[in-house]
């Protein structure tokens, strides 16, 4: 949740009167509000924070940061499933307490 | 030089220390605020690569780590209650409350659900009108946008049965709590650079004149960290504090003035609650007036409810920067991030969680356990 994350706008289109778009995370696609950055246009990079893109970047800027956030595991951590992961950390919990 | 090679470019990761290395002469202890950047400085072993004469304290700027015991409390008293669906961030499910977490509600029948925007939490209660759906809005300046823009939405559609738990805290209170503690040993300041891509760098001149402290504006990637280590040293040696802007592709100094406009109108600061801290004057934000209907305290009747934090959990001199993590008897023990005492244990960006990922082996404790796992 901490993580903003660069991507890649591919669609983009108005729900409920607000402008919203289809943003490529390397490879991720999410619905992302762009209520707060209105004016950018399909193709452009844009630093999103919980669903919300909060400031333009340049391409080379946001393809090295989304580079590095894969190698890190990043990406899975911000779009993976928090319930698998809270479930797993539930169970090994008691080989920890056991030890 | 151990994890060097890991920089996307070792070669101007090695001139950034370089120089870092020629303009200290003396020591100096710089805090980076944000959680994100204590991770990405753990993990690449920044703080190992720097000369020893810099020291990096790490500050208290991950939301879920701060976000009080009371009000985890009162999330799972909501998110207990019988028709409600709590919403909620992946990363607060596993956060301790004073017996158990969200995760815990969710196994026992709750209505729980994870999303990944507050505009999803929105939704839902748009498709199902018979149920009150509560959104848990943590986080700092860079996530509080977010949620007031799920509740302005919420009144402009008339959709009633949405309501907000709300936790959210301000990085510059926090700063200045960190430079008024009679303990404090922070000379320089990395700024948290997504906070400042929405709220700009206007709020820091005030703080840097007032406790002559360099202030500079700080991305996460290694490279970000290193060069904002540069330029703070560079100032303290000067005898400087300024506000630096090291994070240009990402902060303007006026930040993003939409969001900025949504964020006075649905919210408006308040004195607030860091876990392990204490209360911090004017350093939260809640909901406005024009607002008060969407607040689920009132709503569901909790505000009253006041717990106190575990004692042998140390987390919050962890956060002032006052002890290093192993420090804590707790560590590595009975506290890790699959049995965590504090939320600086259970959250990814929290400094217990990145020293236990990554400095396990640094510490006699930790030998016992690496061989778990």
């Amino acid at each position: 949740m901490c993580l903003a994350v660069p991507g890649r706008v591919v669609g983009i289109e108005e729900r409920d009167g607000t402008p919203m778009a289809r943003v490529d995370f390397g490879g991720v696609v999410k619905d992302v509000c762009l209520a707060y950055l209105p004016e950018i246009q399909v193709g452009e990079y844009a630093i999103v924070h919980v669903g919300f893109a909060i400031q333009r970047l340049d391409e080379e800027s946001a393809l090295a940061t989304l580079r590095l956030f894969e190698r890190i595991g990043a990406l899975d951590e911000e779009f993976g499933d928090a319930w698998e992961r809270a479930a797993a950390e539930v169970e090994r919990a008691p080989e920890e307490e056991n030890r | 030089m151990k994890y060097i090679d890991e920089f996307q470019d070792p070669a101007l990761a090695r001139r950034l220390l370089d120089d870092i290395a020629r303009t200290v002469t003396r020591p100096w202890a710089m805090m980076e605020v944000c959680g994100g950047q204590t991770h990405s400085i753990i993990r690449h072993g920044i703080d190992q690569l720097l000369p020893e004469n810099i020291e990096l304290i790490h500050g208290p700027g991950c939301p879920v780590c701060v976000t009080p015991l009371e009000v985890i409390d009162k999330a799972l008293e909501i998110a207990s209650r019988p028709g409600v669906v709590f919403c909620s961030f992946g990363d607060m499910l596993r956060v301790p409350g004073s017996d158990r977490d969200l995760f815990w509600i969710k196994s026992d029948g709750g209505d729980v659900r994870v999303v990944y925007s507050p505009l999803d939490a929105l939704r839902i209660a748009q498709q199902t009108p018979g149920r009150q759906v509560v959104f848990f809005g943590v986080g700092f300046e860079t996530t509080a946008p977010a949620i007031a823009m799920a509740v302005h939405q919420a009144k402009r559609l008339e959709v009633r049965n949405f309501s907000l738990l709300v936790s959210h805290v301000r990085v510059p209170p926090a700063i200045e709590a960190v430079m008024r503690s009679p303990d404090c040993r922070v000379q320089a300041f990395l700024a948290a650079g997504h906070v400042c891509s929405v709220m700009g760098t206007t709020e820091y001149p005030d703080l840097a004149d007032t406790y002559k402290v360099p202030i500079v504006v700080t991305g996460f990637e290694p490279l970000d960290i290193l060069e904002g280590i540069r330029r703070a040293a560079r100032q303290l040696e000067r005898g400087e504090h300024r506000v630096e802007n090291a994070y240009p592709r990402a902060v303007r100094p006026q930040g993003n003035p939409v969001a900025l406009s949504v964020l006075r109108e649905v919210f408006t600061t308040t004195d607030r609650a860091w876990r392990g801290i204490g209360i911090i004057a004017g350093s939260g934000w809640r909901l406005s007036d024009a607002y008060r209907d969407y607040d689920a305290e009132h709503r569901f009747d909790v505000t009253c409810l006041v717990t106190e934090e575990p004692a042998v959990c140390r987390s919050g001199e962890v956060l002032q920067g006052l002890i290093k993590p192993h420090e804590c008897a707790a560590f590595g023990t009975t506290c890790t991030p699959r049995t965590p005492l504090g939320a600086t244990m259970v959250s990814s960006e929290g400094t217990c969680a990145a020293y236990y990922l990554y400095r396990r082996l640094a510490t006699p404790r930790m030998e016992e356990t690496a061989s778990v796992d």
